[in-house]
This record gives C-alpha cells, sequence and structure tokens, in this order.
C-alpha cells in the first residue's frame, strides 16, 4: 500500500504506481461538512497551484471550496460523486476520491504531512 | 454567549453547536438530512428558546401596530402578523395567541429587543419572558407524541399539563408540518424535552430547522423580511386582514396601502433551481435577456425534494408562475423557473 499525504486544508493524496496523485477530502472534512448533495470537480487538462480552489463541494446549508494540495495537471475527475455526491459522507478517503492530477514537481509531496503528523494537527484545531 | 435551558442536553447528544443571534444553538445532532426527514415523516424536537416570549395585555392598543386583526383572536386561537414600522417595513414576524387575559406573542431571536423598543415606544406595555424555554415538537406523528395536546387544531393555543408540567402549548410550527409549539419555565424545559424524546421525538437542529421552513415558503427574518421590504413585496399581504383594510389605522398602513394598490416593484418569489448546485442568499438573479431582476434571498438543497430551491424577489415582470430565471452561481448561469409556494405541501391538522 503506499503512503497517503494530508493537507493542513484537509485532503488526502496518493501517489499511484502510474505517479498520478489522486485527491480527495478526509474524514474530518466530511464531517464538518454534513450531508453532501452537490459536487463540482476541476476539469480534466486545468492547471493548478498549490492551495489553488480548483473544487467546491455543497451540504445542504452551506457550500465549501477544495484547494489543490499540489501544483500539476488534472487528468482524471470521479464521476460517481458527482452522480451520488453522499457517497463523499460514507467513503470520503477511499472510493470518493476527487481528482487525479500529475505533479509539476514529485517531490512536492514531501511537504505534507503524514497521518500520524495530520492526527496531530486536528488534535491541536 | 447566552445558553438556552437545554444546553446541556443539546450537548449529551453531542449536538454541534453554533452561534445564532446571540444564542449558542444546535446546528445538527446525527446531520441536517436525517434531521429533516425524520420532522416529515415522524417527528422532531427543536429547542426554540431563543426566540422570546412575552405577554401584552392591551389587545386595543396593540392591534394599532400590527395589520392583523387581533380584536377579532378568540380566546384559545394564535394567528401570525407583522410589526411594521412608519414606513411600512417589516420590523418583525411574530405569533399572537389569545389567553384571554393577556396576549401572547412569540418574536424573532434577532429582534426580540428591538421589538420591546419598539411596542413600547408607542405606549404599549408589554412585559417580557425571555427567560422561558420553548420547544417546537413538529412532524406527521407529533400529536401522538403530545396526546395532551391532541384536542388542539390548527392555530389553537391553550394553558396545559404535561405529565404535571405548566405548558403554554400552540398547535403550529415553522415546518409546514402538523406540530406544536410549546412553552414551559426554564427550570422544567429538560424535563419536558426528555419526556418527549422518550415518546420518540428525534432531536433536530437549526439547519433541518432551515431547510423545513424553505420547504415550506416560510420567510425567515433577516434574509427574505428586513425593514426594507413591506408586506406587498414580500408576498405577506394576506396577513393585512380584511377589517383593517376600511380603517387603514395600523402602524405603516399608508405606505403598504400604496403599495397594495400600485402593485409592487419587486416580489418574493419561490424558485425551483435545475440539476444540483444551491443557490444561496445573495445570488443575482437574471431574466431570459441576461438582465439583472433580482437576488436570492434564502436557497438551500431540498431534501424532501432532491433539489435546490430558494426565495428571492425578483422584478414584478418576472414573478409570474412558470417564468424562466437564470440564477448566477460561482459566475455561472444556473436555470430556474418561478414555482408557485409552498415547495413541499403544508400538513396541518385544519
Amino acid at each position: 500500500m503506499t503512503q497517503i499525504f494530508y493537507s493542513k486544508d484537509h485532503e488526502w493524496v496518493q501517489i499511484g504506481e502510474d505517479g498520478l496523485a489522486t485527491i480527495g477530502i478526509t474524514d474530518h472534512a466530511q464531517q464538518a461538512l454534513g450531508d453532501i448533495v452537490f459536487v463540482e470537480l476541476p476539469e480534466p487538462g486545468r492547471n493548478v497551484v498549490a492551495h489553488e480552489a480548483c473544487a467546491v463541494v455543497e451540504s445542504v446549508k452551506a457550500a465549501s471550496d477544495v484547494y489543490a494540495p499540489l501544483t500539476g495537471t488534472v487528468s482524471e475527475t470521479n464521476q460517481a460523486i458527482v452522480d451520488e455526491p453522499a457517497l463523499i459522507n460514507t467513503a470520503a478517503e477511499t472510493t470518493a476520491w476527487f481528482f487525479r492530477m500529475r505533479l509539476e514537481d514529485p517531490t512536492a509531496v514531501n511537504a505534507l504531512m503524514s497521518k500520524a503528523a495530520y492526527d496531530e494537527f486536528l488534535g491541536s484545531l | 454567549m447566552l445558553k438556552t435551558p437545554l444546553d446541556a442536553l443539546h450537548r449529551r447528544l453531542g449536538a454541534r453547536m453554533v452561534e445564532f443571534a446571540g444564542y449558542e444553538m444546535p446546528l445538527q445532532y446525527t446531520g441536517i438530512m436525517a434531521e429533516h426527514q425524520a420532522c416529515r415523516e415522524g417527528a422532531a424536537l427543536f429547542d426554540v428558546s431563543h426566540m422570546g416570549q412575552a405577554h401584552v395585555a392591551n389587545a386595543k392598543a396593540f392591534e394599532a401596530l400590527v395589520p392583523g386583526d387581533i380584536l377579532g383572536l378568540r380566546p384559545g386561537r394564535q394567528r401570525y402578523t407583522l410589526l411594521l414600522n412608519e414606513a411600512g417595513g417589516i420590523i418583525d414576524d411574530l405569533m399572537v395567541a389569545n389567553f384571554g387575559a393577556h396576549l401572547q406573542l412569540v418574536l424573532n431571536a434577532g429582534r426580540k429587543h428591538v421589538d420591546l423598543a419598539h411596542i413600547r415606544a408607542h405606549g404599549v406595555a408589554i412585559t417580557p419572558h425571555f427567560e422561558r424555554a420553548l420547544l417546537a415538537l413538529q412532524g406527521p406523528k407529533a400529536a401522538a407524541m403530545l396526546p395532551e395536546g391532541a384536542a388542539l387544531r390548527f392555530m389553537d393555543a391553550a394553558a396545559l399539563h404535561v405529565a404535571g408540567i405548566a405548558c403554554v402549548v400552540t398547535r403550529s410550527g415553522y415546518t409546514g408540518e402538523d406540530g406544536f409549539e410549546i412553552g414551559c419555565a426554564a427550570e422544567d424545559a429538560q424535563a419536558l424535552a426528555g419526556l418527549l424524546l422518550e415518546r420518540g421525538a428525534t432531536p433536530a437542529g437549526l439547519g433541518a430547522r432551515d431547510s423545513l421552513r424553505l420547504e415550506a415558503g416560510l420567510c425567515l427574518y433577516g434574509n427574505d423580511i428586513d425593514e426594507g421590504r413591506n408586506p406587498v413585496e414580500a408576498n405577506l399581504a394576506w396577513a393585512i386582514a380584511r377589517c383593517r383594510r376600511s380603517d387603514w389605522d395600523f402602524l405603516g398602513a399608508a405606505p403598504v396601502r400604496a403599495a397594495l394598490e400600485a402593485g409592487p416593484a419587486e416580489k418574493l418569489v419561490g424558485i425551483k433551481v435545475t440539476g444540483r448546485a444551491p443557490a444561496r442568499a445573495g445570488a443575482e438573479i437574471r431574466n431570459a435577456r441576461g438582465e439583472r431582476v433580482g437576488a436570492v434571498t434564502s436557497g438551500c438543497f431540498a431534501p424532501s425534494l432532491n433539489a435546490p430551491v430558494a426565495l428571492g424577489y425578483v422584478r414584478a415582470d418576472c414573478a409570474a408562475e412558470g417564468t424562466a430565471l437564470d440564477l448566477i452561481v460561482r459566475d455561472k448561469p444556473i436555470p430556474g423557473v418561478v414555482a408557485p409556494l409552498p415547495f413541499v405541501p403544508h400538513r396541518y391538522a385544519r
């Protein structure tokens, strides 16, 4: 199993064998958002810069931006969460990934947090 | 920040608390969808103790401040009315119940102190009981869970005892469902709420309360109505009683009458939105020609319709049912259509 990295914006990043980064929101983030009813994902081919707002999730009450955790080019999005946004509430860190991207600098991922560091970060909030 | 008499219960139930009108209130317990559903299918219990209960003895003096028929309100009956300013703007919307010796008012949390000052400034004595608790038991199973109030019909009001607790009960609410609003002394609130939860009510927070009221087409003060809006543009002209339309002697009557005769420049309408992205308060509304014709004042994803809905003010020529409009969400137009209100039919025990 490959390592998963975490951002302070509550996204997770997993690097696949093909070198592509899969990005989703953390379980903590989905819990904080509540029942998710809509998601808008970036177009494949879009270049995003780290910390840039590139997706939107809407709960019954409010809209929230999702930020690109790293710089790169979006290669693929997860239609399953567009069709069934509630999947994000049940499988945020597994099947309910948001998009895949080719990283501009594959080593940049090392600047993100490990699971242990993210858990510690959550404890400090 | 202020706390309601049920604060400890909310925390015990694991509520996520938020600030609302100066109070720490439960936004949700398990989730807005489940709580919304519980209210539409079973019964939900809301803490609305942040709202202000108050008594007024002089119905005639009070009637001069509202467009409703207060002198014609029989004992044991309640009605919805409005406090208006001299320009006809809405200071607050409220419930008034006749308890014989006094009228009971239920005021919005964020407006109750403004209301008190306004009412007193016009020489009407009012006694606040803001320390009292208020619970709302709402849903098709509400009457089964409050058999003590089952004899009441929609908008009836009575003082009665529930398990020995002295309560002031009205058959009304803010969800479009059958149900009750139950006032009691602060020290009795935990016992009363505990009893209703034992009887099977689902605790529900402000999140579900907002999605329920929006589906029911009910205005939220501060979003859909305020002092800059009069009852005619707010679609509340029905709250101007027939008997008050001969003398036009309530505060703000002249501008309201003029608006009624001339027709409002803008009207509050319901809008059904296509797709799944909700248009939130503040979203611009455009007509088919791309002109700005209004703005959304309330918008959410409607759980009972599985689709987004909105309330908003639009130019009067765009207010007819069926009018196609665009709502601008994140710089993109989302098609919508003016829809009849309520979005979800009311199911009151008339």
